[in-house]
């Protein structure tokens, strides 16, 4: 009785055993799928910026090379709008991120009397469609008279910047306990110190997030500087520009460097954060 | 635990004159005079929403007084903001800061204050509070126990005058509550820092305080030595909140001389005149009370061996609940209600069961009286959800 079970318990066992397998690795082979699905662009900038075309379009390898590396300004233009994009996502990141940390600790903290409008007026440009604003921006400052260029993208970036530092501050002074300030104060902390020794401390996380997406959103932003950057390039434009004529290589390079130096301050991040866990 | 025992004071006193709290139309605090004597253990106890946690903060400067003034040490600092004043608060759920580890918890109020060379003081706390060997961790890090003892160390370090605690066990759970009680009180004796504490624990007032102040609805119900307090409680509130109290409507048929005589249904009743709070001539109505661990019983056919002069009402056993130390009756006497009775388990009765006719008796000296133009239950409720 005992043998004859055995034998077909084993005769079922082959689909059996391939099924379980995939029961138990299914969710790792989604994540390496979904994982490779968003690699997979990065991954053919990376590879192309090591080649060298023949004419003037970057969509077929020929062979190896790392002449667009050594030269990395070797096209002309590029290398102004790529300063120029990086000038304006560090003014913007600073601007909306002071900016939009005030704004985020009066919702928090105080009830006045436009407070539920100025929440829904933050949280628009979010839900609005990129290009409606670029155009409304657009006349606004056509209108007023002022002159398109670097300072009508600054205000422009740091417009759409504020209500993604505001949302992600909000959401961490929300979520602190209104006694921490008070315990400061209860320790001597004048109004100054509690601020710089504790609310700031303990809002910085939120902070930091909300000036990292700043910086990337204003970086890269296309629409927007579009419409409000007269004849000044930022380095999405030069891009897009250079996209009907032609696509050097360099635009290979900055576009892997950009993903290698955001990994490496992921990394950096993320080690820092196992070091202090683990000395304490 | 008593009156007279001082410990070496380095603490000050905390007087409150007239102090209120009003939000609105909502009074948390009635007008209120209370004064906390130097180097004592002091408990505001009452039910959540009684005003003592208020009052706590208006001491602490993190509430400003509608009326009234607060003075420490004979120094009036109603107008000061909390970080001039030399008081330290131990909140409720801590208040631990996050981003600092315990070391720099604790050191934070010396910095505050400039003081460049904490490593010492910040050392010998943690040891005072058994903490040493946690200084590198982060609060989050810590039970709930030693976040508690980081509070305490965190309060203590500044030497305030006084120290305020506001329900500073609620967190624990039951052992570990006990166990910190006697840790505080230690604490308290050693440092000789007046304490004002605050907790709607009746038995943790009683076990930690010397003074007790019992609160209801914004006001002082009574004020005085746990003992004190349990044993002559002034209001109903204070005897139903306090432990339990038998409360029985009664008449006034003799007053005059040391002892009241009262009648209870068809029962008499006895006690000395100067345990009857309100006033009593032949003909009043007061509500007599007795504790349940005060009452005996004996069954009815053993009841003519009874000594003399004791209080009596015949009842019978509607609920009997063994506890082990004890055991709790539930009496039912007819025209008087249900009385609770607590017996020992020494010499257990085995005729004391549920629908055995009885006699409850007790000591007359061990009756209290009260107006009975208050609410009988009042309190009453409220000690179950806080217990």
């Amino acid at each position: 009785m005992a043998v004859h079970e055995t034998t077909r318990a084993t005769a079922v066992r082959p689909p059996n055993r391939a099924l379980r397998w995939l029961r138990r690795h299914i969710v790792t082979i989604a994540g390496l799928g979904t994982l490779g699905y968003l690699i997979l662009p990065n991954l053919v900038v990376m590879v192309f910026s090591f080649n060298k075309p023949n004419g003037r379009f970057n969509y077929q390898w020929t062979r190896f090379s790392t002449d667009a590396w050594t030269d990395p300004c070797g096209v002309a233009d590029m290398c102004g709008s790529l300063g120029l994009s990086l000038e304006i996502a560090v003014w913007a990141t600073v601007g909306a991120t002071v900016l939009g940390t005030m704004i985020a600790f009066a919702l928090a903290r105080y009830r006045f009397r436009a407070r539920g409008g100025v929440g829904t007026l933050i949280f628009l440009p979010m839900a609005m469609p990129e290009v409606v604003m670029a155009a409304s921006l657009a006349t606004l400052f056509l209108n007023m008279g002022i002159q398109f260029g670097f300072w009508t993208i600054l205000i422009a970036h740091i417009t759409f910047c504020l209500s993604f530092v505001v949302t992600a501050v909000k959401a961490r002074v929300m979520s602190m306990d209104p006694r921490l300030e008070q315990a400061a104060q209860d320790l001597y902390a004048t109004p100054v110190q509690t601020f710089l020794r504790v609310t700031l401390p303990i809002a910085a996380p939120g902070i930091a997030a909300g000036a990292l997406l700043s910086f990337a959103l204003s970086f890269d932003d296309f629409i927007i500087t579009n419409f409000n950057a007269g004849s000044t390039v930022t380095f999405p434009m030069f891009v897009w520009g250079s996209a009907q004529r032609g696509t050097p290589v360099q635009i290979n390079v900055i576009g892997t460097a950009m993903f290698l130096v955001a990994v490496l301050c992921v990394f950096v991040g993320r080690t820092a954060g196992k070091k202090r866990r683990q000395r304490s | 635990m008593t009156h007279t025992e001082t410990p070496r004071s380095s603490g000050g006193d905390v007087r409150l004159r007239g102090i209120s709290k009003t939000y609105g139309s909502f009074t948390a605090v009635h007008p209120l005079d209370l004064t906390v004597p130097a180097g004592s253990f002091f408990a505001l106890l009452g039910a959540s929403g009684c005003g003592k946690t208020t009052t706590l903060r208006m001491i602490a400067g993190l509430e400003e007084p509608t009326t009234g003034t607060v003075e420490l040490s004979g120094r009036d600092v109603t107008v000061l903001p909390p970080y001039k004043r030399q008081v330290n608060t131990v909140f409720q759920n801590y208040a631990l800061f996050p981003h600092l580890d315990i070391y720099e918890n604790v050191a934070f109020g010396l910095r505050r204050r400039g003081i460049k060379s904490v490593k010492k003081q910040v050392e010998e706390m943690l040891d005072l509070v058994q903490l040493g060997p946690m200084a590198r961790r982060r609060p989050q890090q810590l039970s709930g126990g030693q976040q508690q003892r980081v509070a305490v160390a965190r309060a203590l370090i500044n030497h305030p005058e006084v120290l305020l605690l506001d329900e500073p066990l609620g967190a624990l759970d039951l052992k570990l509550r006990r166990q910190m009680q006697l840790e505080l009180k230690r604490i308290q004796t050693e440092v000789g820092i007046t304490f004002v504490h605050v907790t709607h624990d009746q038995e943790e007032a009683m076990t930690m305080a010397d003074t007790v102040a019992v609160m209801n609805g914004g006001r002082v119900e009574q004020l005085g030595a746990p003992a004190e307090l349990y044993e002559n409680p002034a209001t109903t509130f204070v005897a139903n909140f306090l432990g339990t109290s038998n409360l029985i409507q009664a008449e006034v048929v003799e007053a005059g001389g040391e002892e009241l005589l009262l009648r209870a249904g068809d029962a008499k009743l006895r006690l000395p005149a100067r345990r009857c709070s309100a006033p009593a001539r032949s003909g009043d109505k007061v509500l007599a009370g007795v504790r349940p661990e005060k009452v005996s019983l004996a069954h009815a056919d053993a009841a003519g061996t009874l000594a003399e002069g004791r209080n009596r009402l015949p009842g019978r056993i509607k609920d009997a609940s063994f506890i082990g130390v004890s055991t709790q009756y539930v009496v039912d006497v007819p025209g008087l209600g249900e009385l609770a009775v607590y017996e020992q388990n020494i010499e257990r009765d085995g005729r004391l069961v549920p629908g055995a006719e009885i006699v409850l008796h007790w000591n007359p000296a061990h009756t209290f009286a009260l107006d009975a133009d208050q609410d009988i239950d009042a309190g009453a409720d409220l000690d179950e959800e806080a217990a």
